[in-house]
């Protein structure tokens, strides 16, 4: 028997709410097999179970907030050992109430009803989506705003309150979790930067040429095709694709980068790309345009929220030239790709014009050294000037 | 189709492609990917669902022409015929 407890999806993950059961106690199930969904701060994910058995006992009722660890059900397996179990059971449940305790008396747990309350006022209120979720970034308050305003809320009417007022944003839950994570990274993690120009051209026009032959539906992103060479460049430096474990560096075969994803109702989140290093071109695009349509309507699974093994954060969208990313423990590094400009670029004795784009390599000190990141960056470098072997 | 249908059409499926723009006015004279917030990916999403529509396939090369609703319906309306 094994005990299954509400994984920790991301570093900046305390606890989750267990939404539905897909299994009933008795239920075979199978390793991987999705057992439950969870509601995060990131939206609702689907749980894997980690080995086959049967549904024992489902220890945590649909609703439930669940902190990260805590027993949910147990699964019997070919090996049983019932009473080690129990005690484990019990070791378990005695440090889930003892988290709980405290953790009720403490501001951001009392505030979360009163928070609750005010997402159903906000409801209630006529504001288009887009507009609400620019609400919640700049810290208006719809409901004061629509006391004035009789018609629907635009997204101009938010903006225009918020200039108005210019008072400082209320953070949200999701907020709240990445300002955790992200201090705890840069309080633990050295990190170096370094940067390359990568001349894009030959890649863009291999593309263009390459996607000319191709149905809409069969078109790859350049997203697609840099992922693809990042992932081509850890095979040959894989010292940046791992974790930093027990004060020391683990590399991971598999290489699962985690793909910076922005959510229609605002915030970020980084699903892996699972076994990257196993597709080719093509399986690459199909897993990342099945990644973001997923993402964005809340259908990731557990594995997708854990397993990252390194982190491609692509900002070039909105415009910036460069990326200088914070790491995500235990990872030991992070990609960051800006947006391809037009650039003036040196081939030969001429300057030329070409498709320019800066890729930085956020690297953990502890694990690699600039060396290592700049091996990457280089071969990263190689792998888009022949782009026809990514393929 | 009129070009005033293709406009429909087009902002029809921009909805569809980005739902919480729903409400929202969409200006036909502005950078739709800009104005929008539409990533490289929804935009190609929404080229593929004008495709199915309206039975037009933009080429890359052309995605220059069809940066904006209105220059959008313009050569929706120039292709379809």
């Amino acid at each position: 028997m094994s005990i299954f407890k509400m994984p920790s999806l991301g570093a900046d993950m305390e606890s989750g709410r267990l939404m539905e059961w897909k299994v009933k106690e008795g239920d075979r199930v199978k390793k991987d097999q999705v057992i439950a969904e969870v509601e995060t701060s990131k939206g609702v994910i689907e749980i894997e179970v980690f080995e086959d058995g049967v549904v024992d006992k489902i220890l945590v009722k649909p609703g439930t907030e669940t902190p990260v660890g805590a027993p949910l059900a147990l699964i019997r397996t070919e090996k049983e050992n019932s009473e080690d179990l129990l005690k484990e059971l019990e070791a378990l449940q005695g440090t889930a109430l003892k988290e709980e305790t405290p953790a009720s008396e403490t501001p951001e747990e009392a505030s979360a009803p009163e928070e609750k309350m005010e997402e159903e006022a906000e409801r209630r209120i006529r504001v288009t989506p887009v507009a609400r979720k620019r609400a919640r970034e700049l810290g208006v308050d719809l409901e004061k705003l629509a006391s004035t305003i009789k018609r629907k809320i635009g997204l101009r009417d938010v903006e225009a309150a918020a200039a108005k007022a210019a008072q400082p944003a209320k953070p949200d839950g999701m907020r709240q979790a990445i300002a955790k994570a992200m201090s705890r990274s840069n309080a633990e993690i050295p990190h170096y930067y370094l940067s390359t120009s990568i001349n894009m051209t030959p890649a863009l026009s291999w593309l263009e040429a390459e996607n000319s032959k191709r149905s809409i539906k069969e078109r790859i992103l350049p997203a697609a095709l840099v992922i693809r060479a990042v992932v081509k460049a850890l095979q040959a430096v894989p010292e940046l694709n791992g974790f930093w474990k027990d004060d020391a560096l683990q590399v991971s075969d598999a290489i699962h980068p985690g793909i910076a994803i922005a959510l229609r109702k605002g915030g970020l989140i980084t699903p892996a790309l699972i076994d990257a290093q196993e597709k080719n071109l093509d399986e690459t695009m199909a897993a990342f345009r099945d990644l973001i349509t997923r993402t964005r309507s809340g259908k990731l699974r557990g594995s997708e929220m854990t397993k990252q093994t390194i982190v491609i954060t692509n900002l070039g969208d909105l415009g910036v030239e460069r990326v200088y990313g914070v790491i995500y423990p235990p990872q030991v590094a992070l990609v960051g790709l800006g947006r391809i400009v037009d650039a003036p670029w040196v081939e030969g004795d001429a300057l030329a014009i070409r498709k320019v784009m800066q890729a930085t390599l956020a690297g953990d000190h502890r694990a690699t050294d600039g060396r290592t990141g700049a091996l990457f960056l280089d071969k990263l470098n190689q792998l888009l000037q022949k782009p026809e072997e990514l393929l | 189709m009129t070009k005033e249908e293709i406009k429909t059409t087009i902002k029809e499926t921009i909805y569809e492609i980005a739902p919480e723009l729903e409400g929202e006015e969409i200006p036909e004279d502005d950078n739709i990917q800009r104005s929008l917030e539409i990533d490289s990916y929804d935009f190609l999403n929404l080229l593929t669902e004008l495709n199915d529509k309206l039975g037009v396939e933009v080429p890359e090369s052309d995605y220059a022409k069809v940066d904006t609703v209105a220059n959008m319906a313009d050569y929706f309306a120039e292709h379809m015929q």
